[in-house]
């Protein structure tokens, strides 16, 4: 097969250039396709209008319509069809418009998909990938975060990158992954400008399953993952100046298999656990992450363990709302502040 | 068509298909004697009165052994099908008895095993699904340009679900060389298919997805056979998918706990008199193309070799309990909770 030419847009990295986070996700995605054949895209509008987002703008041209398949509005279908397609070798990433749209493959996805190895039909090397998150006025229906939806279960991988050299190394690590990936992407953080990066122009993964650490500290531990990881961080620099409180941060960058020993490890050195997600709080991963802390560090805890979340409510419309709804800066700051002081 | 007529099948192909009705049946009688002496796990499902369908549908494919022939994703009440894929006698009762030696080793129940060689997938429960799958299966095929085609089975109650619209509206829109059979057995568990759609068949649904359909005699294995293969050379052809409905009767209940007393008495005799194996036997013996000592020499082979794979099957074990932890990932490791262990010990959580 002839080298397909690359589109401008698509080799910043090539040229040294910063990319967005959004554009970190399309240059993996172009990488696989070109890396290896058997790696194909489905989705609703992601073929001549480039995707909602314009994660794959350009891809139909380069790669053509058996490659980049506009599906009929049917994420059950288009999913299964993945699975099967997977069944004969291939490597399906299924694009899901708003990862809230992602129930009606919810089907597939548990009952056939995630246990197809188990019940003796090979794994599923599949990416099922989209945006997530709120912070965008898309009110109820466009800024979900679904990753609980499948925490529950086993034979899923859930990757939820904060950084564009994230982003690219763990979107390339879940197309080559032999096994289901749930693959979400923060539309908060698609163009964010202070994240625009410069990557290697190489070609890296990085490994799922591994945490990492993005701040370190010594009074007090925020394990937390996507947007929530940048809120974190502007919380651990206001509790530094102001109060004097070392905070570490623990970005989880998978959440399933969580990364137990990164936890515990900086628990067993601070002592104090503040899990902050933006996703609804009751059965929310703060509560399995407390368990798991619960379990294996209970005697290095000098203080309850607490989290920042959404509130359990549906994602409300209005900004004001909405503000009220997430997760923000100052909460982080306030309940790392109760907890340091505990 | 004319009852004279074998569609060009010769001796021994129509007694291969004999052969294969009678397997059908008399694995799913051996399995009723198993699951009385208690050797059974979970339902039992019988095809009685359908077997002509699966039969009939399969020996209208190509099969093979070595990954390049068509593919079937058969149901609970479709083994004749997955038989005639090469689905072996002992591994069916293997899988129905959760044996460790099964080949989902005791993970899956019944019909729900694999083998990608012979060309057959295991349904999910939820059967409307495997629509979906079976779209990317044949899908995967029309992109690589190999000839083959798939071949979906589902009940008239799955033909509701929205995973069967949504698999068979990709299908369609893909051209993925995809033929589904619908088997209108009458009843989705205790529900009539009056209840379960609008349309007086099935056939009626395929416009709606500009796919075409036909309706066939669930109980005429060679009319069976005819359909498909029709359909299967206009799927082959490139024209994509297709639907053929089998039309018969449930004689027995949903499953072995199922009386079916909610069925009138008088339409399973009605429907006994059209049995698929009765009719196919007496054809064969009027129109000449087997003796009776054929045939009866093939129901005591097929009968003995049930009987023989059974009694090996009943003497294998269980698979080992701690093996439930195995193949959830290829590559990450599951466990046992450490609050479980004789002595829970926190350092093994």
């Amino acid at each position: 097969m002839t080298q397909p030419e690359t589109p401008e847009h698509l080799a910043k990295t090539r040229r040294g250039e910063a990319v967005t986070f959004l554009e970190a996700i399309s240059e993996a995605l172009f990488e696989e396709m070109r890396r290896d054949d058997d790696v194909f895209l489905l989705g609703e509008d992601i073929g001549v209008y480039g995707g909602a987002f314009k994660v794959t703008r350009d891809f139909l041209s380069v790669f053509g319509p058996e490659r980049v398949i506009d599906t009929p509005i049917a994420e059950g279908g288009f999913t299964g069809a993945a699975a099967g397609a997977a069944h004969m070798g291939l490597r399906p990433v299924v694009e899901i418009q708003f990862m809230d749209f992602v129930s009606p493959a919810y089907d597939v996805i548990t009952n056939y998909i995630a246990t197809s190895l188990y019940r003796g039909a090979g794994a599923l090397p599949l990416v099922i990938r989209g945006p997530v998150g709120g912070g965008n006025r898309g009110g109820p229906f466009h800024s979900q975060n679904v990753e609980m939806a499948f925490f529950h279960t086993p034979g899923l991988k859930i990757v939820y990158p904060s950084n564009p050299y994230d982003a690219k190394g763990l979107l390339k690590a879940a197309i080559r992954d032999d096994n289901p990936v749930i693959f979400e992407e923060h539309k908060g953080l698609y163009r964010a400008p202070a994240l625009r990066a410069v990557l290697p122009d190489e070609d890296y993964v990085v490994p799922l399953g591994q945490a990492k650490t993005v701040r370190e500290g010594t009074d007090l531990t925020i394990v937390t993952y996507g947007a929530m990881v940048h809120k974190s961080v502007e919380a651990a620099e206001t509790l530094a100046e102001q109060d004097g409180v070392s905070v570490e941060i623990i970005d989880l960058r998978t959440l399933l298999p969580l990364d137990d020993d990164a936890i515990v490890e900086s628990v067993k050195k601070t002592g104090r656990l503040l899990v902050v997600h933006e996703d609804t709080r009751t059965g929310g991963i703060a509560g399995e992450i407390s368990m798991r802390v619960n379990e294996k560090a209970f005697e290095w805890l000098d203080g309850p363990i607490l989290r920042v979340t959404a509130i359990d409510a549906p994602v409300p419309y209005s900004g004001s709302l909405e503000d009220y709804f997430l997760p923000q800066t100052d909460d982080v700051v306030t309940a790392a502040r109760y907890l340091a002081a505990y | 068509m004319s009852d004279g007529d074998a569609h060009g099948l010769g001796r021994a192909e129509l007694h291969a298909l004999y052969r294969a009705l009678v397997v059908t049946r008399a694995a799913e009688e051996r399995l009723e004697t198993l699951q009385k002496q208690g050797h059974v796990t979970g339902g039992l499902y019988r095809s009685l009165g359908q077997e002509a369908g699966a039969v009939g549908a399969a020996f209208a494919l190509r099969r093979a052994t070595d990954g390049t022939g068509d593919f079937l994703a058969p149901t609970i009440r479709a083994a004749g099908a997955l038989f005639l894929f090469g689905g072996e006698l002992i591994d069916f009762f293997r899988q129905y008895m959760a044996r460790g030696t099964s080949p989902t080793r005791g993970r899956a129940a019944n019909v729900s095993w694999f083998d990608f060689p012979k060309g057959f997938v295991g349904p999910v429960s939820p059967l409307g699904t495997m629509v979906e799958i079976m779209a990317g299966i044949t899908l995967a095929f029309r992109m690589r340009g190999e000839e083959r085609v798939g071949m979906v089975f589902y009940g008239d109650g799955a033909s509701s679900t929205g995973a069967w619209h949504e698999g068979l509206n990709f299908a369609a829109v893909q051209r993925c060389p995809l033929i589904l059979m619908v088997e209108n057995n009458q009843w989705a568990f205790s529900t009539p298919t009056s209840r379960n759609t609008r349309v007086a068949s099935f056939v009626e649904k395929g416009p709606g997805y500009g796919i075409g359909a036909e309706s066939v005699d669930g109980t005429d294995v060679l009319a069976v056979f005819d359909a498909v293969r029709r359909a299967a050379a206009l799927v082959r052809a490139g024209e994509g998918t297709r639907m053929v409905e089998l039309r018969y009767f449930r004689r027995k209940g949903h499953a072995q706990h199922d009386p079916q007393d909610y069925v009138d008495p008088a339409l399973i005799a009605e429907w006994e008199k059209r049995d698929p194996i009765d009719r196919f036997r007496s054809r064969m013996l009027e129109r000449g193309w087997a003796s009776e000592e054929e045939l009866l020499a093939i129901e005591e082979e097929e009968f003995e070799r049930c009987r023989a794979a059974a009694e090996r099957a009943v003497a294998e074990p269980l698979p080992h309990g701690p093996d439930a932890v195995l193949d959830v990932y290829t590559d990450t490791e599951t466990r046992r909770p450490w609050t479980r262990a004789r002595e829970p010990d926190p350092a093994l959580a």
